[in-house]
């Protein structure tokens, strides 16, 4: 009824109404919420500063600046005990870049490789493929990484009794050494040789970096030859029938028909493997890598200061993701099927 | 209800606005709808006839103008646009029932939450309207069992189980194979000669023949003409209004 | 005129007999290169395997294992209480037997063989008569499970369903017990908890807590309004962002900061917060994407019916918006397990953290390779077998249809 009724007068009808528009409703409901929060985030935040007062520590990103007195097993910049806990994480952020970029690297060649494999018509290559998705699919990449170094790089046998591979690659307890190239005094391939109780010329990766580059590169190269292969299957099947009835060979099929479209299908997922690579990474604190969640494990050990170090290295993984998802967004974007 | 006038309109209609951002859906609908009418709104697609029919039950919003159902205005206030939905049921163009409950269950599920009945009253009442409907059978199945034509069938019901003063139906039958459209529109007109009010979007001329009152062209926003089927049908006023007609009938 | 039909008879279709050799000719050799890859990839593993299966069979000791058996799989849980875990997987076995029977179709051989595997674990070296009885005894419970399952159908289907669901507060009712002073049904405190049977525990314990929380989150994450949809997504998106073993770390180190005074957490329930915190945000985006799949139609219609928000999101989305993401969020949970092996970074003594510590021992330095391998060979096994189980019902269940 327009009316109001007879009992209630019309300034009160109005507030009525006003407390019941739905616009109101809204903005209260989200007054409540912010309050709700609020008050919680206060909660804790009293119960921060008072634990912090209690434990006498206050907090602040000065000892940033103070002398690190640790030692670092292996870095890309200079870096000793005298060096400040910020170049310390300096050290830690590349050699995570480090691995990083070799992973995606390797896990994307051995992903394709694999994946193919998958679908190969060879029934050993097919069958090989497949135990190693499953392998990798099933166990927990830190058990991995654990049994890689603790379980076979820490019993491998000294330097003198090097395992050989063909191809000049050597495995000792100093690690995997392979052959490299120098820059300087010009660009030469040097093969590593047995000098009495080392090997010269060659690059010789840690223990710990190359247990962590392995196990990241086949466990998400596992995860990645999946896509590769749900891509290429994706792709249907008359596309592969025109190629074959035009002429073309299995491998021409593959490489200049199959695979371009397939990209499209398997980059964005490939994207969130990437990501997951890069925040996998962090696990190189259970096997001694000193990667950036080490050092900074160590630095907020050695100083007391983890809050301050967890937003750190919080902030500096986010953008790590951010940075990588949007580059791949971008290249994303560039390669879309252009429809009508 | 006291005293009520006699002849007020159960649906009335004054200068009603809405834009879609930049783009004005409506400019300025007057309408007044009589209890016991039919009213079959035609016209072009994107000349705002469901975004008229879907202010109606407030699933869109108006930006201007005033907009009476059955005595309660619609506004912002969240009392009245609940009495007006109570008032109101609506039969969608995509039937949208739910595919998860049975028949039964999306006729029973808002008489229950909303209404508060025990599931024995839900339950006689939905076979009621089950039986009404012409398929009783189907009570326990699943909408995804069901043909279009049943699936719509069931969606008037569920309508019907709220025991609406009007219903609002959006293209009914336009998602329906055409072997499907007369048991559909032979409900609806079962329904319009028991004395519902109803608002009617549709381009089926048929129905409109039989049993609508009044029948209002829209176009651009606008309505351009209304009248009597019998008005419409033999001597159209407007030239859109001929046509639109002239394309609509010759198929 | 009468049409001449030639009346062929039927006849079967031709015996081909694959020989082995014809089965290897064209699986193995049908090309020149596919020959090289047959014979090239076949010495590479046997010069990689070879070495091994010699190692596992001689040099390796494994004396390791069975002397720790017990460790591995419950950690320091008083052995007098073993009843609860014992009681623990009957339950499981009959639960899962019944739903075998009942919603997988076809190929029950498989399922035979899966539920009968435990009996060679009956044979396990180091293993007490009791719990070799109580092995058995589960191989029996399932079994009796899947033939009820099978002959009563479809009629036990919501009860199973409830099962399931009411199992997991269940198991951690039951493992951790009741009362704090009472001698039968105590409470065994955390501290006790270890092994794979932590590992368990903390996958259950997330996915029960996980569950409410990430589907708030996901229902927020859509409001309308704009603070409500603003924290969700922050929280996801950085959750989701950091690895998981920072939210492990800060879950250790900084959450006892915000507690007030005097209320302290063991260091088992600090991880179990941060599994929590973690799982929901994955929880929130694979429940976002059911929600994102259901037609606006059936907002509208729920909204005309007059059914208010509450109503609508509790009797017709959600129900809807689960059902369609149940494949994915059986996924994350599987993952889940494998994941809960990073409290061992943070000194907890789960399937593996205890084999960590275990090496440490001076009996036992240098057992890396045994230890390890048997831990990859659980972790393994029971995420293959989740996975499988899970892809079966799923096609029995037919989700998607209906």
């Amino acid at each position: 009824m327009t009316q109001a009724s007879p009992t209630r007068s019309t300034s009160t009808n109005r507030l009525l109404a006003f407390l019941r528009d739905e616009r109101f409703l809204q903005a209260l409901s989200q007054i409540i919420f912010i309050l709700i929060i609020g008050g919680v985030a206060y909660w804790l935040t009293q119960n921060l500063l008072a634990a912090l007062a209690r434990q006498g520590i206050r907090l602040g990103y000065g000892f940033l600046t103070e002398t690190a007195g640790f030692d670092i097993g292996e870095m890309m910049i200079e870096y000793s005990r005298e060096s400040l806990f910020a170049r310390a994480l300096q050290v830690g952020l590349l050699n995570t870049l480090l691995v990083c970029f070799w992973g995606i690297i390797s896990s994307t060649i051995i992903g394709l490789v694999v994946g193919v494999a998958r679908l190969s018509t060879n029934f050993i290559i097919n069958r090989i493929a497949w135990v190693f998705i499953e392998l990798m699919r099933n166990i927990p990449l830190l058990v991995l990484l654990v049994f890689l170094h603790g379980g076979i790089f820490l019993q491998l046998p000294r330097v003198r009794e090097a395992i050989a591979i063909p191809g000049s690659i050597y495995l000792s307890n100093r690690g995997l050494t392979i052959p490299w190239f120098t820059l300087t005094p010009a660009f030469s391939i040097q093969v590593p040789e047995l000098q009495g109780f080392n090997f010269s010329g060659g690059l010789t990766l840690s223990p710990e970096f190359s247990a962590l580059l392995i196990g990241l590169s086949i466990y998400t190269g596992g995860f990645i030859a999946e896509i590769v292969r749900a891509g290429i299957q994706a792709i249907s099947k008359g596309q592969t029938e025109a190629a074959r009835a035009l002429g073309f060979s299995w491998w021409q099929t593959l490489r200049l028909i199959i695979l371009p479209q397939a990209m499209r299908v398997i980059i964005p997922p490939l994207t969130s493997q990437y990501l997951n690579l890069t925040k996998n990474s962090s696990l190189a604190v259970a096997i001694g890598y000193p990667d950036l969640l080490s050092i900074s494990n160590t630095i907020s050990n050695q100083t007391g200061r983890s809050i301050e170090m967890i937003t750190i290295i919080m902030a500096i993984y986010l953008s790590l993701s951010l940075i990588t998802s949007a580059i791949l967004n971008w290249y994303n974007n560039k390669v879309r099927l252009v429809e009508r | 209800m006291s005293e009520q006038i006699i002849n007020q309109p159960i649906i009335s209609c004054r200068d009603v606005h809405k834009w879609f951002g930049q783009f004005q859906a409506l400019r300025g609908i007057d309408m007044d709808v009589q209890k016991g009418e039919v009213i079959v709104i035609f016209g072009p697609s994107g000349s705002g006839k469901s975004t008229f029919i879907r202010t109606i039950n407030r699933l869109e919003e108006h930006q201007r103008g005033t907009i009476i159902i059955d005595g309660i205005e619609l506004t912002h206030d969240v009392r009245n646009i609940e009495r007006v939905r109570s008032e109101t049921g609506m039969v969608f163009q995509q039937f949208n029932l739910f595919p998860h409950l049975t028949v039964m269950e999306n006729i029973t599920l808002a008489p229950m939450r909303v209404r508060k009945w025990k599931r024995e009253q839900a339950d006689e009442v939905g076979m009621q309207l089950l039986k009404r409907v012409g398929i009783p059978e189907q009570a326990y199945k699943y909408p995804g069992q069901l043909s279009g034509g049943q699936q719509q069938r069931v969606a008037i019901a569920r309508a019907l189980a709220m025991q609406p003063k009007i219903m609002l139906f959006d293209e009914p039958t336009s998602a329906l194979d055409p072997e499907m459209i007369k048991e559909v529109l032979d409900v609806m007109i079962e329904l319009a000669r028991s004395g519902m009010t109803m608002m009617v979007v549709t381009h089926e001329m048929g129905f409109a023949r039989a049993v609508a009152h009044k029948m209002y062209f829209f176009d651009q926003g606008q309505i351009v003409e209304s009248g009597t089927p019998d008005e419409i049908f033999k001597s159209p006023k407007e030239d859109r209004t001929k046509l639109f007609l002239s394309q609509v009938l010759s198929h | 005129m009468t049409t001449a039909t030639v009346d062929r008879k039927i006849l079967p279709p031709p015996i081909e007999r694959y020989t082995v050799l014809g089965w290897v000719y064209k699986n193995l050799f049908s090309t020149w290169y596919d020959a090289l890859l047959t014979l090239g990839s076949a010495t590479v593993l046997y010069l990689v395997f070879a070495p091994m299966i010699g190692w596992a069979f001689t040099t390796a000791k494994w004396e390791v294992i069975n002397a720790n058996l017990r460790l591995l799989m419950i950690g320091q849980y008083p052995p007098s209480e073993l009843w609860r875990i014992w009681a623990c997987l009957y339950i499981a076995a009959i639960i899962l037997g019944v739903s075998w029977g009942m919603w997988v179709r076809g190929s029950g051989g498989v399922g035979i063989a899966l539920i009968v595997a435990p009996f060679f674990f009956m044979l396990f070296p180091s293993l007490e008569l009791n719990d070799r009885l109580n092995l058995g005894g589960i191989v029996i419970a399932a079994l009796a499970g899947f033939f009820i399952g099978r002959a009563r159908g479809k009629s036990l289907s919501r009860l199973t369903t409830l099962s399931w669901i009411v199992y997991f507060p269940l198991v951690i009712f039951l493992v951790r017990g009741l009362n704090e002073e009472k001698q039968f049904f105590g409470v065994i405190g955390s501290n006790f908890w270890g092994g794979l049977l932590l590992t368990f525990l903390l996958t259950v314990v997330g996915i029960v807590f996980s569950f409410p929380f990430g589907v708030l989150l996901a229902l927020g994450r859509r409001s309308s309004l704009t603070f409500v949809k603003m924290f969700c997504i922050i929280f996801i998106e950085v959750i989701r962002g950091v690895p998981f073993i920072t939210i492990l770390f800060m879950s250790q180190l900084v959450l006892p900061l915000f507690l007030p005074a005097g209320l302290t957490l063991d260091r088992v329930i600090r991880a179990m917060a941060g599994v929590i915190i973690f799982s929901a945000a994955y929880l929130a985006e694979n429940v976002r994407g059911g929600l994102q799949a259901i037609p606006k139609g059936q907002f509208e219609a729920a909204e005309a019916l007059g059914l208010n928000g509450f109503q609508t999101t509790i009797y017709i989305i959600l129900p809807q918006a689960l059902r369609a993401v149940i494949p994915i969020l059986v996924g994350q949970f599987i993952s889940l397990f494998k994941d809960t092996s990073l409290v061992a970074i943070v000194g907890l003594y789960d399937l593996l953290g205890i084999s960590r510590s275990l090496l440490a021992q001076p009996d036992f330095i240098g057992r890396q390779p045994e230890v390890y391998m048997f831990i990859s060979a659980i972790y393994w096994m029971f995420s293959y077998v989740m996975s499988y189980i899970s892809q079966r019902l799923e096609v029995r269940m037919g989700v998607g249809e209906r």
